[in-house]
């Protein structure tokens, strides 16, 4: 664990991926006390107007202030990001476990629908879903995380089948502790670690699918301001009002790029193997 | 081989099935009706009955088994039925007239990726660290991290909007009937060339990177050392040893991106107003139109399981390494 702080401390991207990272959270959390104007309140006489000091990032077709939106559009994107990874990983712990932990029929069973929902094409299944259903955020974080879970439950399953030979697996058997209580206490915090990685990777991924169905309109539906769907009103006003489109694109980058920049940097951390190979390979290649 | 291609072939017929249930299921379990959509401006007699004959006509009025098992008879004789739409022209017609345009952009696409993603992932596997990798990583991560639609929009912005330089939508300008031949083509490639620039400015980042890794992965294996050792120039072991041997996983990744290529970038699509399988689908999920998108859904789906398929044949004969038949 302390070396595990001391290589993620030393990778300096990683710490200023983590460093925005919380920023965000706290700008999403803080919105209502920090937005300068109130994000739903249209006002006629300040319709597209540019940026400006009283409008930072300038106002939208209704004359609402933009800055004060994304502020707002932060806390939408984030909520969808953590959720729908949540719901993600629990799905994909639980049928994982399940799967390399018994073996045989019940785990083939399993492999088989994930490779079923690996197949689906997933934007297809969002679409249909989503064109459908009355799109709300609960519907967005549903569908983004049940159409999610396959990665991590074939993390969680490989981590399994070969944890469950280990001793001190055998051992706890042999003891007589139940099997719902090897996988939870003994197996399942040995297997964290990649799952770690791949939720924080995961909720850039859900944000980048998030704002992409708000843009199409078929995520969270106005007057809530999310980054998708200001991008969505700012193609219609492409020509007049390139605030619009530049702002929230570029939150949505940032956010992206920076956890992005965390979760590859908590990866190297966990795993120094791949690091110093790495850099052997560096040096021989030299 | 023979058994392991046949054996795969035998598992693709239940996975499609499942596929094709699942969504059959939410499409039609989903409120929403498709014969409401239509007769939105008739009296409220006119209406009842008129919405009782539609149902009856759709085959919507019988019980959802009974209709997944006429939609799947149907299937099986590749009759793909007809689109709901007010046209109601043959679901097979429709995916025709889109397909041509979305594959063409997407070849393009995929060409100009490989074109540029091979060379940068080698150069900067074999000088790893160096001020051209770093630069090629700092690309790849913001590849990864731009919204490809907000990419699009401030490409209109600039190009279309700002210079006036490109089109922004469609495919054609409207005095295209009066161009002479070669304008019209030129008209043409315009239309295309921000599509292309977007959705070739997400792949290249990835492919670059998985590039680079198989670079990574092959350069540190004996044979490489072994072929340095014989005294080959560096310009042999990179580019036949080493290249070789690091275009396999490539070649899966290409069989997998195959059905994205008609499935069509549904985004991008519908921002540049092409008139390509992405925007078809859109539509069909908006207006309810059952036939077509379960005729999207199982054209791209079995497209995915025959590219999958076809990776992992490829992958066997270009390396006589892996024996897919005696897995396991």
């Amino acid at each position: 664990m302390h070396d595990f702080w001391r290589a993620l401390r030393r990778n300096r991207l990683a710490v200023i991926g983590g460093v925005v990272v919380a920023c965000l959270a706290v700008l999403a959390i803080a919105a209502p006390l920090i937005a300068p104007w109130d994000p739903n309140r249209p006002d006629v006489k300040k319709i597209l107007n540019p940026p400006s000091a009283r409008h930072v990032f300038g106002t939208d077709q209704l004359g609402r202030d933009v800055l004060s939106r994304m502020l707002f559009g932060a806390r939408v994107s984030l909520a969808v990001g953590f959720v729908s990874v949540g719901i993600a990983a629990t799905i994909g712990i639980l049928l994982g476990s399940t799967a390399g932990y018994n073996g045989g029929m019940i785990d083939a069973t399993i492999m088989r629908l994930v490779d079923l929902m690996l197949v689906f094409p997933r934007f297809f299944l969002l679409l249909a879903v989503l064109a459908f259903l009355k799109p709300s955020i609960w519907t967005i974080m549903a569908v983004i995380g049940l159409t999610g879970w396959m990665g991590v439950a074939r993390l969680v399953r490989a981590e399994f089948l070969a944890l469950k030979e280990r001793e001190f697996v055998t051992w706890s058997q042999a003891v007589g502790a139940s099997g719902i209580r090897i996988v939870w206490r003994h197996i399942l915090p040995n297997a964290m670690a990649p799952v770690l990685v791949a939720m924080t990777l995961g909720i850039p991924a859900a944000i980048l699918t998030e704002s992409g169905l708000s843009f199409l309109g078929l995520g969270v539906q106005p007057p809530f301001a999310t980054w998708g769907n200001i991008l969505n009103e700012g193609k219609d006003a492409i020509e007049l009002a390139w605030w619009l489109s530049l702002y929230p694109g570029f939150a949505i980058l940032l956010t992206v790029l920076s956890y992005n920049l965390l979760g590859e940097g908590i990866r190297d951390a966990l795993d120094p193997r791949l690091r110093r190979s790495g850099a052997a390979v560096a040096s021989r290649a030299r | 081989m023979f058994a392991y291609t046949l054996r795969r072939l035998l598992l693709a017929v239940p996975l499609l099935l499942g596929i094709t249930f699942i969504s059959f299921m939410v499409i039609h379990l989903a409120p929403g009706d498709p014969v409401e959509v239509q007769s939105g401006d008739m009296t409220e007699r006119n209406i009842r009955e008129a919405y009782k004959a539609l149902r009856e006509m759709y085959g919507l009025d019988k019980p959802l088994h009974v209709q997944y098992w006429n939609w799947l008879s149907r299937i099986v004789r590749l009759d793909f039925g007809r689109s709901f739409a007010p046209d109601g022209r043959l679901v097979l017609t429709k995916i025709g007239e889109r397909l041509p345009i979305t594959l063409l952009l997407n070849v393009i696409e995929m060409l100009i990726i490989l074109a540029l993603a091979v060379p940068i992932g080698v150069m900067s596997a074999t000088r790893q660290y160096s001020t051209f990798d770093k630069v090629t990583t700092i690309f790849v991560f913001l590849g990864f991290a731009t919204p490809d639609f907000w990419l699009a929009l401030l490409l209109m912005i600039l190009f279309g909007v700002q210079l006036g330089w490109l089109p922004i939508s469609g495919l054609r300008s409207l005095n295209w009937e009066y161009l002479t031949f070669w304008q019209q083509q030129l008209d043409f490639l315009s239309h295309l060339a921000l599509p292309i620039l977007v959705a070739t400015f997400g792949g290249l980042a990835g492919f670059s990177r998985y590039m680079r890794q198989s670079m990574l992965e092959v350069v540190r294996q004996d044979y490489i050392q072994t072929a340095r050792a014989k005294g080959l120039a560096e310009r042999v072991v990179v580019g036949k040893h080493a290249l070789r041997n690091a275009m396999l996983p490539i070649v899966t990744i290409l069989g997998l991106s195959l059905p994205g290529l008609i499935g069509g970038s549904v985004i991008v699509e519908w921002i540049f107003a092409i008139p390509g399988m992405g925007q078809l689908m859109v539509q069909a999920a908006f207006e309810r139109d059952y036939p077509v998108l379960m005729g999207n859904l199982v054209i791209v789906s079995t497209l995915t399981l025959f590219a999958n398929l076809a990776a992992d044949l490829a992958y066997s004969l270009v390396d006589p390494r892996i024996r897919v038949g005696r897995r396991r």
